[in-house]
């Protein structure tokens, strides 16, 4: 599995698409921090791109890649290798350079304009977890779109399509269900919604540590005395490594299955 | 030479007692040991030099017209007692005196200086710590509360008092005093023409500045930063706010300034800076609000109903989550040139004022209003695409709603 993973790893590096992945977060990095100093707000700015754009980004690039590797993954399966290495191998190799070009690209910038000496590391540190988890999520997802489909378009557009219901759609059916349920108490309900998605989940748990958390008044209370303890933040890591880790078993179990 | 100069001493002072007000030393070690005794001997229009030292002395009545002056801030020790100092004359001077150790009761409002029933007082430079409540004047009038500082401890709001309280007094000055740690920095209830001036009311528990029930007050050049929740100006009218700092009133529950029930006030080039809300207005009507700077705040102004021909002209809204709350679909307050920094119109005859009406309510705040739980989807993808849609043909909002001649540049 390790072999396959380092392969899938530099055939990224050498198509260089983890290279302008890299280069654009840590200009993105750069030019927030230049235009505005202060990295607590660049931390608000930057949760803004990375809950939309990382998991666009893992949708997109695990569905390329899974199409277009298609063909070595067939060699691969003539040779004597478990399926399960052959597709997990690949599955890290995208997943890891992904995570790897966000953390760098993004970490660069911020060390370079003195994140060790500000108080804003922590929330920072929660940033890249959560894109870190986003990008194993969406890239778990997207293999798994792939995996099920042979139609590329069909393929693609159910991976389009999976992240707009998660990063839009479900949004608006939570506030539609909000408005219309607002006679009753909504706050465990609010809870659950937001814990099941989680795009809803990282941007929840970054607002939560920022000062624009007073914006949320009551309903920030309430999801503050759960989220801002131990407990909560343990449910909620948890549930997002439920997120990755169920994709990922599915995507062994299916490849185990399936007829090539 | 000694003895003709203790003559001369001996002739003046017969001359003073008969003529003029003398001076009353009180040190120590002098004759006059207690200032209690120094009140005693005084006669009318006397002055009491208070020497450096620490007095520990509670129940300080002043009931003749005196002048108290401190002479490199001697300490007057209330021993947590009760009162320190209790002013029931016209034309008392308090001068340079350090008053720590006001008692606490939950039955009487003690207070460090409280003056009762008098006119034409003075207090300045008198430093208080360790206070319940810090000058309080009661029926008091044409008086001035000048440079004082005072530093509470308050912890919690039911055991503490407040900085400078105001009851039934009218006609007084309140300017260059330094407010922090207590319930409410400044506390004004029935007390008519009130100048506050140049004041600094920070980190207290309650409000920077309170009024209830207090009309034709002014207030100008103050700062008022990091209070539980800034500002509060209720039932009030003919108020003029003017050249006032109000900075970061930040938590759930906090605001730059309430307006409840005001009506007729003028609120001018004042500054809200990172407060959660920076106006909250509640029944509040004829109001002027000009040349303001709202910056980096939640709500930049939030309008919970019942208000009507207020005018917004000339402010700069800048960078605000929210610049305009309203709850309603009625509209009856007008804005007009005002700078908004989300603005994205533009400006073809080059006359400095856009081309296209700006429409400060977001449909997210609109939704806010109505259900606020949906507050849990702030920065959501979904709802930057829903406001901007609104933004393009608004349906929910106010149609009329708007500030139809939007300027391109801040104003100065």
């Amino acid at each position: 599995m390790l072999k396959i993973l380092k392969y899938s790893f530099y055939d990224l590096m050498r198509s260089r698409w983890s290279y302008v992945y890299f280069l654009f977060y840590l200009a993105l990095g750069f030019v927030l921090l230049f235009l505005n100093h202060d990295l607590s707000k660049a931390v608000i700015t930057l949760m803004n791109v990375i809950i939309v754009l990382v998991p666009l980004i893992s949708t997109i690039f695990g569905v390329m890649y899974f199409y277009n590797s298609k063909e070595f993954t067939e060699l691969l399966l003539a040779q004597p290798l478990k399926r399960s290495s052959i597709f997990l191998g690949q599955y890290y190799g995208v997943a890891g350079s992904l995570t790897l070009s966000l953390i760098l690209g993004l970490g660069i910038p911020f060390i370079l304009y003195g994140l060790f000496q500000s108080d804003a590391i922590w929330d920072f540190s929660l940033l890249l977890v959560t894109g870190a988890f986003l990008t194993l999520i969406f890239t778990a997802l997207a293999f798994n779109i792939a995996l099920s489909n042979e139609n590329k378009i069909k393929g693609f557009g159910y991976a389009v399509l999976m992240w707009l219901f998660l990063a839009v759609i479900y949004d608006g059916l939570f506030l539609l269900s909000l408005i219309i349920f607002e006679e009753y108490p909504l706050d465990s309900f609010s809870l659950a919604a937001t814990t099941f998605n989680p795009i809803d989940l990282s941007r929840t748990l970054i607002l939560l540590k920022l000062d624009i958390s007073a914006l949320l008044g009551y309903t920030g209370a309430v999801f503050k005395s759960y989220f801002g303890t131990n407990l909560g933040l343990f449910i909620s890591l948890g549930m997002l490594v439920l997120w990755t880790v169920l994709p990922i078993w599915r995507l062994a179990y299916k490849s185990k299955r399936k007829d090539f | 030479m000694k003895h003709f100069s203790k003559v001369l001493v001996l002739i003046l002072l017969l001359m003073g007692t008969s003529l003029w007000a003398k001076t009353i030393v009180v040190c120590q070690d002098c004759e006059l040991g207690s200032i209690k005794e120094g009140i005693a001997v005084a006669v009318d229009f006397d002055t009491l030099l208070i020497k450096k030292g620490t007095y520990k002395e509670y129940n300080i009545l002043i009931d003749k017209p005196l002048t108290l002056l401190g002479e490199n801030y001697p300490v007057i020790d209330g021993g947590k007692r009760g009162e320190i100092i209790r002013i029931v004359s016209d034309n008392v001077t308090v001068d340079g005196l350090f008053l720590i150790n006001v008692g606490t009761s939950y039955t009487t409002d003690y207070a460090a200086i409280r003056v009762v029933k008098s006119e034409n007082f003075i207090i300045q430079n008198v430093v208080l710590e360790k206070l319940f409540f810090g000058i309080y004047l009661e029926k008091s009038n044409h008086g001035k509360v000048y440079h004082n500082k005072i530093i509470g401890d308050a912890v919690d709001e039911y055991n503490s008092g407040n900085g400078i309280q105001l009851w039934y007094s009218h006609n007084v000055v309140v300017d260059r005093n330094i407010v922090q740690g207590v319930r409410d920095g400044i506390y004004l209830e029935f007390s008519d023409h009130i100048t506050i001036n140049n004041n600094q009311s920070t980190n207290n528990l309650r409000y920077g500045l309170h009024f209830m029930f207090s009309n034709d007050d002014t207030y100008t050049n103050n700062t008022f930063q990091n209070n539980g929740a800034g500002v509060a100006v209720m039932f009030s009218k003919r108020i003029l706010m003017k050249g006032n700092t109000f900075r970061q009133n930040w938590g759930s529950a906090a605001f730059g300034m309430l307006l409840k029930e005001i009506n007729d006030a003028e609120i001018i080039d004042n500054t809200f800076e990172e407060n959660t809300i920076g106006i909250n207005i509640e029944g509040s009507n004829r109001i002027t609000y000009e040349g303001n700077d709202f910056i980096n705040n939640g709500w930049a102004v939030k309008v919970l109903g019942a208000c009507y021909t207020n005018s917004f002209v000339k402010n700069n809204f800048l960078y605000n989550s929210f610049d305009i709350s309203y709850n309603s679909k009625l509209n009856d307050n007008k804005f007009e040139n005002n700078y908004w920094s989300n603005y994205t119109g533009y400006d073809l005859d080059k006359d400095g004022i856009g081309d296209v009406p700006y429409r400060p309510v977001k449909l997210f705040s609109y939704i806010v209003n109505r259900t606020p739980e949906t507050i849990v989807l702030l920065r959501s993808l979904f709802m930057d695409i829903i406001d901007f849609s609104e933004k393009v043909s608004p349906v929910f909002t106010p149609d009329n709603l708007m500030d139809a001649m939007p300027l391109m540049k801040k104003t100065e």
